[in-house]
């Protein structure tokens, strides 16, 4: 075929991509300048970007770190030259500098600060083989389940022997369940053992606690609760909150899926109940309430009745997180784990909820968040968290109006523990991922 | 042969309570049961032991007495001779306030937001990041003590605006004066006022319904009402003939022309704030503790608003705006019929809790002052009369019944957008 005029023999160069489209022009392009209202917002947001810095920086580089009180700071801005048009223009960073550990410790002594922070540090440590499961040897959970003993007792002090007294109450309940599940039933021996650890801790425990503390006076020196406060407050209460509202939580949300009918209602109640409500009358029956309740003469710790509350708080919109996971799980993983004739606890613990939990980790863990940011609302009843000894500072006259270094200090502290928790949250989700897709 | 023979008559034992699964279920109800019981019981008789013992049983008569403070914020009439029930009242409309205006607010800037942060513009799309992350991370009552003193430290004091040299000025033609004791807005005033209806004489619960603003409402409900019908009447036209009648200058017309129309003979008009003294005085006083919770509540809440919205969005799949495309649609019509009705269903249910929880931390108001029900009746009203049992758990009650509504039309709503499966 002689009508073929021209045939290539030879591969022609592969030329360069046009320069608009790769590099850093063509980045731009794409992502900042692809149309006109694009553009517009580009320069909108440069602008904006500008704006806030501009107005940011100076005041958050000023030198004042040794001011001394407010005055001091404003002295030291004038003979630095940054004077704006309401006076000075400049953080007085003095302020953080003096007070930055009475913003995380509240009036707890300051020679007991080492408790605090080696319980601290002890959470951590006990909680690195739950929180990172793969990377911790799984004999330390040992450490994490005498944790919960070990934390009050360096937080409040006294005796070593109530800690150690509430502790063989769960192992005297163990021991009966296992001696009396052998050779009775397994039912009879929760019941037992249950019964054994009550009577151990209402009746038996003090005397056991008071006898071996005049024998043998171990302890260290007990602080009262109303030193406790700063973040060391916040992380208390949420730290307890979280531990404790997670079981619960499980158990409400098994209960209002409950074919039991009574039990179904008795949780439906109390969770709606507690979501239709705002925590802060949660905490005004916990400073004013709560003791009318109990037995006449009970009078027990503030922090021990927010307690309470803000684990009932997050225990009922922990619930609703679980059951959210319950409901997403197939139909078929329930009758999967009938047929294998696994029991109802049984299924649950080897079926049922490694399934739902990990489907609703994003929730539990953004509900963590929520109850430790809403542990600020203590300052409202009169607890000194880090909202409630901001204002405790600026009663103080040198310190007598300065707002914006304790906001942005408190701020920055809330945002960094509350960002983390919420990467953490990605992470085990992208290793608890084991679908498909 | 054989013959089946009836299995052996079980006979009843104590123990198939509990180990048959046709009692068990029984059993545990009933032990629950008791128990829920027992509880109630005990925590009843210590309160009722407690409270006989403080000499203050249950009684809801300090309603009646006055309740002799002030409260500045406020819809209806008060003044401090009012009862503490009248002083609940103005409590429960300022949280109804402050959560509507704040619902409405954070559904925008969550809307806008959400779709930013989607946008291929990187800049945009990293700076909605930002303010999400910022926002959602620090609680919300340190927002709203932040943005209260960002209003009282910032703001120019109603003496800068006096004098020829004036350092501040009001914005929006000298009508609007943002100072930092609130903001002053204009009011509406009607000239030849058609009057009040007085409700309920001169009981606690007393209030006025202005006859000006409800004919204003009724005309415009009218004009909406016959706009409808244009427009079905001209879907009924484009059906049977294909054409469509053009209808808008009607249906702006019927909507516009009567209401204003009313509003000229009612005497419309806007009363401006004015400097007097050391004060402004005239137009409509939001103070800065409304101003305060209302941005904050707003800022916050838009920030879980633009997460949900960017879910919602996202929970589409491409497959759909294709197929959508397939059949010919335009890209409005894509959004409008294709894309927003299956979003919406996604969006909805928590969209309406996070307006739950909105109205939940409206009650942080006592941090900036704002008289809202949790500041009058939970606040003042119980440290007076010293009845904690009662205001508490009417306050919790009231909260209940706000949250219990909302939560009944999104399950009202939920039911009728679910998907019709088999």
């Amino acid at each position: 075929m002689s009508d073929i005029g021209f045939v290539r023999t030879e591969m022609l160069p592969e030329r360069e991509p046009p320069a608009s489209t790769v590099g850093a022009l063509g980045w731009a392009r794409a992502n900042l300048f692809s149309n006109w209202f694009n553009s517009i917002l580009t320069l909108a947001s440069l602008y904006a970007i500008y704006a806030i810095l501009a107005a940011i920086l100076p005041w958050v580089f000023s030198p004042t770190w040794n001011g001394a009180s407010l005055n001091n700071c404003r002295e030291i801005l004038t003979a630095a030259g940054s004077v704006g048009d309401h006076g000075t223009s400049g953080a007085c960073w003095g302020v953080i500098r003096e007070r930055w550990i009475q913003l995380l410790f509240g009036f707890y002594p300051s020679e007991l600060y080492w408790r605090p922070v080696l319980a601290f540090i002890l959470l951590g440590v006990a909680l690195a083989p739950v929180l990172f499961s793969d990377n911790v040897p799984s004999k330390m959970l040992i450490f994490s389940a005498l944790y919960p003993f070990i934390f009050p007792w360096l937080l409040w002090g006294g005796t070593i022997w109530g800690p150690i007294a509430a502790l063989a109450g769960f192992v005297l309940g163990w021991v009966v369940y296992s001696a009396v599940s052998k050779t009775m039933s397994s039912l009879m021996g929760i019941v037992l053992g249950a019964v054994a650890a009550l009577v151990w801790w209402l009746l038996l425990s003090s005397y056991f606690t008071g006898a071996l503390n005049s024998i043998l006076p171990i302890g260290i020196e007990v602080v009262e609760s109303r030193k406790f406060g700063g973040f060391m407050l916040s992380i208390t209460i949420g730290v307890v909150a979280i531990a404790c509202s997670l079981p619960l939580g499980i158990v409400l949300a098994l209960g209002r899926q409950s074919d039991l009918m009574i039990v179904k209602y008795i949780c439906v109640g109390f969770i709606e109940f507690i979501r239709g409500v705002p925590l802060i009358t949660l905490l005004f029956v916990a400073s004013t309430l709560l003791n009318i309740f109990m037995p006449p003469g009970t009078n027990f710790d503030i922090i021990l009745r927010v307690l309470i509350m803000v684990t009932l708080f997050a225990a009922a919109y922990m619930a609703e997180v679980i059951r959210g996971g319950l409901a997403a799980l197939p139909r078929g993983q329930y009758e999967g784990a009938d047929s294998l004739g696994l029991n109802y606890w049984q299924a649950q613990r080897l079926v049922i909820m490694p399934q739902a939990l990990k489907i609703s980790i994003p929730g539990i863990v953004s509900t963590f968040i929520g109850v430790f940011k809403d542990t600020t609302l203590v300052s409202i009843i009169g607890l000194l968290d880090p909202l409630g000894l901001s204002n405790a500072i600026r009663a103080d006259a040198n310190w007598n109006g300065v707002v914006w270094e304790l906001y942005g200090f408190i701020a920055l502290l809330f945002f960094i523990f509350c960002f983390g928790m919420s990467r953490y949250s990605m992470y085990l989700e992208r290793k608890l991922h084991t679908g498909h897709r | 042969m054989t013959t089946l023979t009836d299995p052996p008559k079980e006979q009843f034992r104590l123990s198939m309570l509990l180990y048959d699964t046709r009692y068990r279920s029984a059993t545990i109800q009933v032990i629950a049961m008791i128990g829920f019981m027992l509880l109630a019981a005990w925590l009843i008789s210590n309160t009722a032991q407690n409270l006989a013992a403080l000499g203050k049983p249950i009684d809801f008569g300090f309603f009646s007495e006055p309740a002799s403070y002030d409260i500045n914020q406020r819809l209806l009439d008060y003044s401090s001779r009012d009862t503490h029930l009248r002083a609940a009242l103005i409590g429960l409309l300022n949280t109804l306030v402050v959560a509507v205006l704040g619902c409405i607010t954070a559904t925008v800037l969550g809307v806008i937001i959400g779709v930013l942060r989607l946008s291929n513009n990187w800049i945009v799309a990293r700076l909605m990041t930002i303010y999400v992350e910022g926002f959602r991370n620090v609680p919300v009552l340190l927002w709203i003590v932040f943005i209260m003193a960002i209003l009282i430290e910032t703001l120019p004091a109603p003496s800068a605006f006096r004098g020829d040299n004036a350092t501040a000025s009001m914005v929006l033609g000298d009508s609007v004066a943002v100072t930092n004791r609130g903001v002053y807005v204009p009011e509406p005033l009607f000239s030849n006022s058609l009057g009040n209806i007085h409700l309920f004489g001169e009981s606690s619960l007393r209030f006025d319904i202005s006859l000006d603003l409800m004919a204003v409402l009724v005309v415009l409900g009218a004009g909406i009402w016959v706009s409808n019908f244009i427009r079905k009447r001209a879907d009924r036209i484009q059906e049977q003939t294909g054409d469509r009648p053009v209808t808008w200058w009607q249906r702006v017309a019927v909507i516009v022309l009567p209401t204003g129309l009313l509003l000229v003979l009612l005497g419309f008009h806007l009363g401006y704030p004015e400097l007097k003294g050391f004060n402004f005085s005239g137009g409509t006083h939001l103070r800065n503790s409304l101003i305060a919770l209302w941005l904050a509540l707003s800022l916050y809440t838009a920030a879980f608003i633009a997460e949900i919205v960017r879910a919602g969005i996202m929970a589409i799949s491409k497959g759909q705006t294709e197929a959508a495309s397939a059949l010919g649609l335009r890209s409005n019509k894509i959004m409008s019929l294709v894309i927003l009705p299956q979003a919406l269903r996604v969006i909805i249910p928590p969209l309406i809790s996070n307006y739950l929880n909105l109205t939940k931390n409206s009650s942080l108001a006592i941090a900036v002052g704002y008289m809202d029900i949790t500041g009058t009746l939970g606040g003042i009203t119980m440290n007076q009369t010293g009845r904690e049992l009662e205001t508490i758990l009417l306050l919790m009650l009231v909260y209940l019944t706000i949250s219990l509504s909302i939560s009944a039309v999104m399950n009202w709503y939920n039911e009728s957008v679910k998907l019709k499966e088999r």
